[in-house]
């Protein structure tokens, strides 16, 4: 009696489990390199990790970690998640590659998404926007505002997608103000408010008179505003808060739709490894406000620029272009492929300084 | 390369303003491991006092009443870490590195309404003729009022711990605590207040960057900041006038470094990124050739009837 009593309640609690199981919402994971609070890049992710919410509402649930370091740390956070049940995990920083592909092997049924990387597996697909695009604008009304000639520039890690925006910031630069001079700084980290802060001071004290960023926090734009007479861009993120002055203008990574796409495709059963690399025409990479600080003629050229690429009938790295060393790359109205892009690790002619390795 | 392009009144002055905050939070936990406490949470403190000095900052648009704020927040959060190790009887080890993880997650809670937002300036010293001083003035004479309570905490800390009996008093409890305890001071007393001035002096800390160095609230801002603090009482072996020597240090190498970096110097980069640790550790490696040591009972848990 007791026996098949138990029998019945396991068979029962089998059911049970397994329609629950079917009622699963699905689950999907984020890994975020910085606090969600940072301003910045890990703050526009978790935008789009809301606006998954909001899309599917009860049929997803969405976890995040944040503060994850690049290394060991992130393949456990990673491991944990899909063995918590996620399907589907987007991780969303560049030193995050070799544990994603690592984690994706030893869980084939888990879908990834790694965010600016250049690694794919079957159940790991690459996507990451096109901020390059943004950068040449930002570089284009950087060269025509500096007084000092002196730009400088924050940079976190000597990765591709780093140097790219280097090279797309100094060349439309250097297009409009022949005189213009980068000064750069390698701070090697995303997020450190006391260091870019620090940075910024530095590059300030130096005579730059613009700050350009590849950190995640708004600590140059606090630093500008202080020394007064400094412009700034949002980076990532608008930070508007810091709006008209210092900050001028911004390049804003919207994620939302990607996000929301992908996790439709894990629910329909119709995801496949693929490699997105979207920029201003679809709308993954947005221009934010520019400011009455910058002259009304300044600011149509920029607008102009923007619409040209949105259109495609522009491409920031259009030739002739020569790199560093003086060798050529680009041959006259040559586009710059894909590829090379992807794997960018040289400056181009007229910037100073070596790209530590 | 264009060393020309780096103002040497400029540098220093900001390296006293990137030094003080490591210079309190290292002031503070080296009175609590005098006592022989070791408080591993200072990080957490830090951060907890980072968002006390901010919030109260901007409600009442004192950075003054802020940084009184903060100093409380850090003491308020060190509390808890003295009722774990000192009543509780707590592993210290585990209960500052809980602290720790308490306090980051504690601020980020506390900060939800603070992104974003600009805190009060605070107001520069300028004394009439020290401040107009051709390089000294700027160097030594015109930064908030913190920078100096700072450099005064170190100072007050040596001359107590050296001259008076409470200090001697102090240090007979860390290092050995049950010949104090015999002799008739209270051990627990004594260690609570200790973790109490740490807290309040890492709390300080944390406001100094939040209010002043970057200023802003972000969540985790103070990377890091507190476990180099920890790294330094130890090789400064326990001596207030190392501990300002290695935060100086530091904080110099860290700015000279990002300023050798923008004016062009052909030094790989890394080696600049590294070079504030290998630095300051070298120097105070050397100094502390004198065999000075710890203090015989730090950790180590005290009940009076052992």
């Amino acid at each position: 009696m007791k026996f098949t009593s138990l029998l019945t309640g396991a068979a029962l609690a089998l059911g049970l489990a397994s329609t629950a199981l079917a009622d699963d919402p699905t689950k999907v994971g984020f890994v975020y390199v910085g606090p969600v609070g940072d301003g910045g890049w890990t703050y526009e992710h978790d935008q789009g990790r809301k606006a998954v919410e909001a899309e599917f509402g009860d049929a997803v649930e969405t976890v995040f970690v944040e503060n994850v370091a690049e290394g060991p740390d992130a393949e456990r956070v990673m491991t944990q998640m899909a063995l918590d049940g996620a399907d589907l995990i987007f991780t969303t920083s560049f030193g995050f590659m070799d544990p994603t592909i690592n984690v994706a092997s030893k869980f084939p049924n888990v879908k990834f998404e790694h965010a600016t990387g250049y690694k794919r597996a079957d159940n790991v697909s690459t996507y990451s926007a096109r901020f390059y695009e943004g950068r040449a604008i930002q570089g284009h009304i950087a060269g025509k505002m500096t007084e000092s000639n002196i730009i400088g520039y924050i940079a976190s890690f000597p990765i591709p997608e780093v140097i790219r925006g280097i090279n797309a910031a100094y060349l439309h630069a250097a297009r409009v103000n022949p005189d213009v001079e980068f000064k750069i700084i390698w701070v090697y980290t995303w997020f450190d408010p006391a260091k870019e802060a620090d940075a910024a001071k530095a590059l300030i004290e130096q005579g730059a008179d613009v700050v350009l960023q590849h950190t995640d926090s708004t600590a140059p734009q606090a630093a500008a505003q202080e020394a007064g007479n400094v412009i700034t861009f949002g980076q990532a993120s608008d930070m508007e808060q810091y709006a008209p002055m210092p900050r001028v203008s911004s390049i804003i990574d919207n994620w939302a739709p990607y996000y929301i796409e992908r996790t439709r495709a894990v629910m329909e059963g119709t995801w496949e490894s693929v490699d997105t690399w979207d920029g201003i025409p679809t709308g993954m990479v947005e221009i934010g406000e520019i400011t009455d600080a910058v002259p009304e003629d300044v600011k149509a050229e920029a607008l102009a620029m923007k619409e040209a690429i949105r259109a495609g009938d522009y491409h920031p790295f259009t030739g002739p272009l020569k790199k560093q060393d003086g060798s050529d790359w680009l041959a006259d109205g040559e586009v710059a492929d894909d590829a090379t892009l992807a794997s960018m690790s040289f400056y181009l002619e007229g910037l100073e300084g070596e790209i530590p390795n | 390369m264009e060393l020309g392009a780096i103002n040497p009144v400029l540098l220093l002055a900001s390296l006293m303003v990137a030094a003080t905050p490591l210079l309190l939070a290292a002031i503070g936990e080296l009175v609590a491991e005098k006592a022989g406490v070791l408080n591993l949470g200072v990080e957490g403190m830090m951060i907890v006092g980072a968002i006390c000095g901010f919030a109260v900052a901007v409600e009442t648009a004192n950075p003054f009443i802020g940084f009184l704020a903060a100093a409380l927040g850090g003491a308020l959060l060190s509390l808890l870490f003295a009722l774990l190790t000192q009543v509780a009887l707590a592993n210290q080890v585990a209960s500052g590195l809980a602290l720790t993880l308490f306090g980051l997650g504690l601020s980020a809670l506390m900060g939800q309404g603070y992104v974003g937002i600009k805190p009060p300036p605070t107001p520069r010293l300028d004394l009439p003729v020290l401040s107009d001083l051709p390089v000294i003035g700027r160097v030594l004479f015109s930064h908030d009022p913190i920078l100096y309570l700072g450099l005064f905490i170190a100072a007050a800390v040596w001359y107590l711990l050296r001259f008076t009996r409470a200090g001697l008093i102090l240090r007979s409890v860390g290092e050995n605590h049950d010949a104090a305890h015999a002799l008739g001071y209270k051990v627990v007393r004594i260690r609570i207040l200790a973790i109490l001035f740490g807290g309040a002096c890492a709390g300080l800390g944390g406001a100094y960057i939040s209010l002043i160095r970057v200023p802003q609230w972000t969540e985790g801002m103070t990377a890091g900041v507190g476990w180099i603090a920890l790294a330094l009482v130890v090789f400064a072996s326990w001596k207030p006038w190392r501990a300002v020597l290695g935060a100086y240090l530091f904080g110099g190498v860290t700015v000279m470094q990002l300023n050798l970096q923008a004016a062009g110097v052909a030094i790989p980069v890394e080696y600049l990124a590294m070079s504030p640790y290998l630095i300051t550790i070298l120097v105070l490696v050397i100094l502390s050739a004198d065999k000075s040591n710890a203090p015989a009972s730090l950790g180590k848990t005290f009940h009076a009837s052992s």
